[in-house]
């Protein structure tokens, strides 16, 4: 009873939250358009479902994942766990935070292949593609560039070293990558930057980093803490390029044997 | 109906399989790193029969609502020929979705709480508040210039890396000027926006303006909407910070 009671609640939020997308949506077809929405009882219960997934994937988050995810987090980044068996103050080395990294690899990876937006746009490559992208092969591809993503953020907190040195050679990476992709798939790698971090990914990765600049002596939860999300999103851009370029040079080298 | 049960089974065995990694991870760190039992079995399985079904439903009504519409406005659009209009909704939807995004409302409050704290602000509620708002808003006005562009890039078929790279040299500049405290919450700002329902819809028009649009390839010109709107807050937000003082 009181889980029917908290998914109506979840509804409602979701619901409010749909709602200036729906006037906009709304105004526009019926104001500027003036046409009636195709296939508009199909499109209604296709919302509905979204609204009823959405609500349930997020009351489901809200229960078992994020409490646990957050817990760990916190855990693995308490200075008892880091530390243990060690004297405190004595001088940190960054290998000491191995699992913090493997955490970040792991979290990042396994949000991702969970994250809807994703799932939304992988589809819609696959469609558009004609089947020439694997919407699985684009989803595993991207979630290897977070979990590289978020484990190097986390080596920047424990290390200290100011963000836009790495974000600004990743931009260089992209740029040079950029020149040498297959043009196809350009546009996508950018998109999938973006599409990353959303609903699953940015709780969890918000709480590691926060947690982590808290915990080391020296860092302070405004500079360090945040930015992990930004690396979440520049890394599966090279990750996704990198795909292509390999299935590239793949098939190049099957067709010059073949000849 | 026999039919759509089978689709139906076989697209939750699909996200049973999205969510085993997640699951995998937790159990692994758990029991073997962090050597503690789960807390509250009972909860954690409901938990995940919820998100499972959720997320079936989700992808269930995205090919049949939130794709569908996206494609057939985007159509509409290119048919009645005006740009105009087409611009004013692109806008619209940056902005209309992007303001009330939870993820950007727990961000924008969480960074008022840390810039109070830090002393970049006054520690009061209303000026927390009032920072939080504004930072909302710089980067909901960003996201809505942002499809705006990307629109405009679709009509005009400009290729996207210039405009992209542009942008990238933009931040590293306002990087050089931008105070520090600003940088980190700038750059996470990019990542934050773009939320579950807008992704769809606005990929839906992305690729339904570009198949409409003679000379367009919707794999080419199609994406790339969302790398402007998680570009276009970095460069706000860091000018936001600058407006502020630091």
């Amino acid at each position: 009873m009181e889980l029917l009671y908290e998914f109506l609640n979840t509804l409602k939020a979701t619901i409010v939250d749909v709602i200036p997308i729906l006037s906009i949506i709304l105004v526009f077809q019926l104001l500027v358009i003036r046409k009636p929405i195709p296939k508009v009882k199909q499109v209604g219960f296709g919302f509905l479902y979204v609204l009823i997934g959405l609500a349930l994937f997020l009351l489901g988050l809200e229960k078992a994942l994020f409490p646990l995810g957050k817990m760990m987090a916190e855990q693995l980044t308490d200075p008892s766990f880091i530390y243990a068996g060690q004297e405190l103050n004595a001088s940190t080395s960054w290998l000491d935070y191995t699992w913090v990294y493997v955490f970040a690899a792991a979290i990042g990876f396994s949000t991702t292949i969970a994250e809807p937006s994703l799932i939304a746009v992988a589809i819609k490559a696959e469609e558009v593609s004609g089947g020439g992208i694997k919407a699985n092969s684009l989803r595993i591809s991207v979630a290897i560039g977070v979990s590289i993503g978020i484990a190097l953020g986390s080596y920047r907190i424990v290390a200290g070293h100011p963000i836009h040195y790495y974000i600004i050679t990743g931009y260089i990476i992209v740029v040079i990558q950029t020149m040498f992709c297959p043009k196809m798939i350009i546009p996508l790698a950018y998109d999938s930057g973006g599409v990353t971090t959303s609903t699953v990914t940015v709780p969890l990765v918000a709480a590691l980093g926060l947690g982590l600049a808290s915990t080391i002596p020296g860092r302070s939860p405004l500079i360090d803490g945040f930015g992990l999300i930004a690396f979440a999103s520049l890394c599966p851009i090279i990750a996704v390029m990198a795909y292509a370029q390999l299935t590239q040079i793949n098939t190049q080298e099957k067709q010059q044997k073949k000849k | 109906m026999h039919q759509q049960l089978i689709v139906f089974l076989k697209s939750l065995i699909g996200s049973c399989k999205d969510l085993l990694p997640i699951i995998l991870v937790i159990a692994f760190f758990q029991f073997v790193v962090l050597q503690q039992p789960l807390p509250n079995l009972g909860d954690i399985f409901v938990g995940l029969v919820l998100v499972v079904l959720g997320l079936t439903f989700f992808i269930y009504g995205l090919e049949m609502g939130l794709f569908p519409i996206g494609e057939s406005m985007a159509q509409s659009f290119a048919r009645k020929g005006s740009i105009w209009w087409l611009l004013t909704f692109a806008f619209c939807l940056g902005f209309g979705t992007t303001v009330a995004e939870p993820s950007l409302i727990a961000v924008a409050k969480e960074a008022a709480n840390v810039a109070a704290n830090g002393g970049i602000i006054e520690l009061s509620d209303v000026a927390q508040a009032e920072y939080a708002n504004g930072l909302r808003f710089t980067v909901a006005f960003s996201v809505g210039l942002a499809i705006v562009v990307g629109v405009l890039r679709i009509i005009r078929g400009w290729p996207i890396h210039y405009l992209i790279i542009g942008g990238y040299v933009m931040v590293v500049i306002m990087t050089a000027f931008a105070p520090k405290w600003i940088i980190g919450i700038a750059y996470d700002s990019g990542g934050v926006t773009t939320s579950t329902i807008t992704v769809p819809l606005v990929t839906a028009l992305g690729v339904g303006l570009a198949s409409a649009i003679k000379g367009r390839n919707p794999m080419i010109d199609g994406f790339g909407l969302i790398a402007f709107a998680s570009l276009t807050p970095m460069v706000f937000v860091m000018a936001y910070g600058m407006a502020i003082g630091g």
